[in-house]
């Protein structure tokens, strides 16, 4: 057999059938459901008399539209409250295992779905939201759908779907102190772009990515999306195992060596066939941050917001014009020093354990600045505990900081979290996109220990400054 | 699902690129529970002003525009959230047909799923069908997916790509649950198949 990819193999392992036109039958092994884009695929099932086949292989979360305050008085939005009793229904009617709002496991999808064993090496993963390519940092083929391909999954746990072609992200070397896996994404985004990745699975590969934990390797498969990829990859191994090992939902005992021994299989074969490789040095990256309303106009904090002036084609110079505006921001000028008004450490991309120790370590024995909020959002209940275990949130009390309950909170603005028009976030999330967190809202996307940085200064700074 | 056969109808250029499915349809307009309704929050933040007047410089809120059913854009339509609430809501605004140099996968998909065309076509071609667009209420595309081509006002074609089993699907206005179903026996063998070969995948089972 010729040499195939860490994707190929997981693809061809799932393929039930092979229609005509290269469509596959692609069968899923998990599905995560949440508040927000599972309504309509319950009616569909409903209305069309059908099942939902494996219960055994779907987990419902809330977290989207949650509050983050005090989970003891009831929810105030209406609207809110009515998707979240929608979905209490239909995981009933449907007998869909769910974490409520009061489970010590609730929290963002793509945070509990790795934490609890529930989402595994070599397996297809997919989730009515784009972020699922998180999951991917477990060797597991995990990708967003819409809502009639959740409905889809229901009825046959299996999405038609072609193959995707082959891209690398090789990064090689060792990163400079203050450089996050969340500098290293944000990097290879500038690089390649928010299309640049349109059509593909990106692995990622290098030493750099092989270092990181498996929090890292989950911020860079989470914003594998912001760069067009349909899904992003690192392959397991024994930072991977150790990760899956002993977690609630995963294999146990001989069951558990059984899977590791498969899992080993599914690292990329030698000379295998890439459509595209892409390679950056880790030495090349430096801390950085988005100034603009695509998460592609990254720049180091060092650096200089883009000059509309530079651009030759018109259309696209109005449109850096339109992104300056929307972010007050004048054509050229120096990012650091840019005041803040809000700092939200949190989301899907930056929520874990080791993204709140990244972010205590700088906000330890500092104030957060005169004017600024900040909240710290942990991703799950087991991650607040854990860190309350750890004595994080009295630091970040201390120093000024909210202690929140998990969801996704402020990353999105579909919760009472959200941004006023005008105000400028310092944001561990993932889209900075118009309006993404409130309307008006002005958001730049940077790594936890950068935005624990702007919260003690009040303003955008180079971490490396207060390491 | 409509079925989608011919499509002869006013176009709206928008020419911008990277736009994302926020900008088709904010968060805070997901917390419904159906599929109708959206099209009057479709690019809320650019059709409307602060205080919720319409904004007159932007396209949909201009006629002819108000009535059209193609829209045309640049590059990486659709990029970002998987929100299927993106094409509900261009659906309900009355689009039917995108036309772009590239789509976002997600959205690609969303929209096929919806009876919604996506035709991926060279920038300079979009700049061209723009172009047709901002001639008025009387420069009407047609679209013809059975032929696939677009006819443009003053007569000449534009021959697009599509997949052929998306095609038919919309051509028929077919749900694709019921097609894969079809291949139950298949979906079935495969399950016992793999449970023999990799007994340890776990179920989810909360006590």
């Amino acid at each position: 057999m010729a040499p195939r990819t860490l994707f190929d193999k997981i693809w061809d392992s799932h393929v039930v059938e092979t229609l005509p036109d290269s469509t596959a039958i692609l069968y899923i092994d998990r599905h995560l459901v949440h508040e927000v884009t599972s309504p309509q695929a319950f009616e569909g099932l409903r209305l069309s008399g059908r099942r939902l086949r494996h219960p055994d292989a779907t987990i419902a979360v809330v977290d989207h539209n949650v509050p983050t305050s005090d989970r003891t008085q009831p929810i105030e939005e209406a609207d809110s409250r009515n998707q979240i009793e929608t979905l209490e229904r239909n995981v009933k009617e449907f007998g869909v295992p769910y974490f409520p709002l009061l489970s010590a496991r609730q929290g963002i999808v793509h945070v509990v779905g790795p934490e609890q064993g529930i989402s595994l090496p070599g397996m297809t993963i997919v989730c009515g939201d784009s972020h699922t390519s998180t999951h991917g940092a477990l060797g597991a083929l995990a990708f967003g759908i819409g809502t009639s391909e959740v409905e889809h999954v229901m009825a046959t746990q299996t999405i038609l779907q072609k193959p995707a072609k082959n891209m690398k992200v090789v990064v090689e070397g060792q990163v400079g102190p203050g450089v996050t896996a969340k500098d290293i994404m944000l990097a290879i985004i500038g690089h390649i772009g928010t299309a640049g990745g349109t059509g593909h699975v990106i692995e990622f590969a290098g030493s750099a990515i092989r270092e990181l934990d498996m929090a890292g390797r989950m911020t860079i498969c989470n914003m594998s999306i912001e760069a067009g990829a349909r899904a992003g990859l690192v392959a397991p191994d024994e930072t991977t195992f150790e990760y899956v090992r002993g977690r609630p939902f995963a294999p146990k005992g001989e069951a558990f060596d059984a899977a590791v021994a498969y899992w080993k299989t599914l690292a990329s074969d030698e000379g295998a066939h890439y459509d595209r490789v892409v390679e950056l040095r880790a030495e090349d990256i430096t801390p950085v941050l988005t100034w603009g309303t695509s998460p592609e106009t990254v720049i180091p904090v060092t650096g200089n917001v883009a000059d509309p002036a530079s651009e030759a084609d018109p259309s696209r110079r109005a449109q850096m014009q339109r992104m300056l505006d929307y972010m007050g921001l004048e054509a050229g000028q120096k990012i650091a020093g840019t005041p803040v008004d809000v700092v939200f450490i949190g989301s899907c991309t930056n929520s874990r354990i080791e993204d709140l120790r990244a972010a205590a370590s700088i906000a330890a024995g500092r104030r957060v600045a005169h004017g600024v909020r900040a909240m710290i959002v942990p991703g799950s209940g087991i991650v607040k505990a854990q860190a309350e275990e750890e004595g994080l949130d009295k630091v970040f009390v201390e120093a000024g900081f909210e202690w929140r309950e998990a969801g996704c909170s402020m990353c999105l603005g579909m919760n009472p979290d959200r941004l006023t028009p005008g105000q400028r976030c310092a944001s561990t999330s993932n889209r900075n996109f118009e309006g993404r967190q409130g309307p008006g809202g002005r958001t730049h996307l940077l790594s936890p220990a950068m935005a624990a940085a702007a919260a003690v200064t009040g303003t955008l700074t180079d971490v490396r400054e207060l390491i | 699902m409509d079925k989608f056969t011919v499509l002869t109808a006013i176009a709206a250029p928008l020419p911008e690129e990277n736009i994302d499915t926020d900008k088709i349809i904010p968060a805070r307009f997901l917390k419904t529970t159906k599929r109708s309704g959206l099209g009057v929050h479709a690019f809320d933040g650019m059709r409307y002003r602060p205080d919720g007047t319409e904004n007159p410089d932007f396209v949909l809120n201009r006629e002819p525009y108000r009535k059209a059913e193609i829209l045309i854009t640049y590059d990486n339509l659709g990029c970002g959230s998987s929100r299927e609430h993106a094409p509900w809501a261009l659906l309900d605004f009355g689009i039917r047909c995108v036309i772009a140099p590239s789509f976002a996968d997600i959205f690609n998909n969303n929209c096929f799923k919806n009876g919604i065309l996506p035709i991926a076509l060279p920038r300079e071609v979009c700049t061209e069908l723009m172009d047709d667009a901002r001639q008025g209420a009387n420069s009407r595309l047609t679209v013809d997916l059975a032929r696939q081509v677009i006819i443009r006002p003053d007569g000449r074609e534009v021959p697009f790509d599509v997949d052929p089993l998306r095609r038919q699907l919309l051509l028929e206005g077919l749900d694709d649950i019921g097609q894969t179903l079809q291949h139950e026996k298949a979906i079935t063998t495969f399950e016992q198949r793999r449970a023999q070969a990799q007994p340890w995948i776990p179920h989810i089972v909360l006590d």
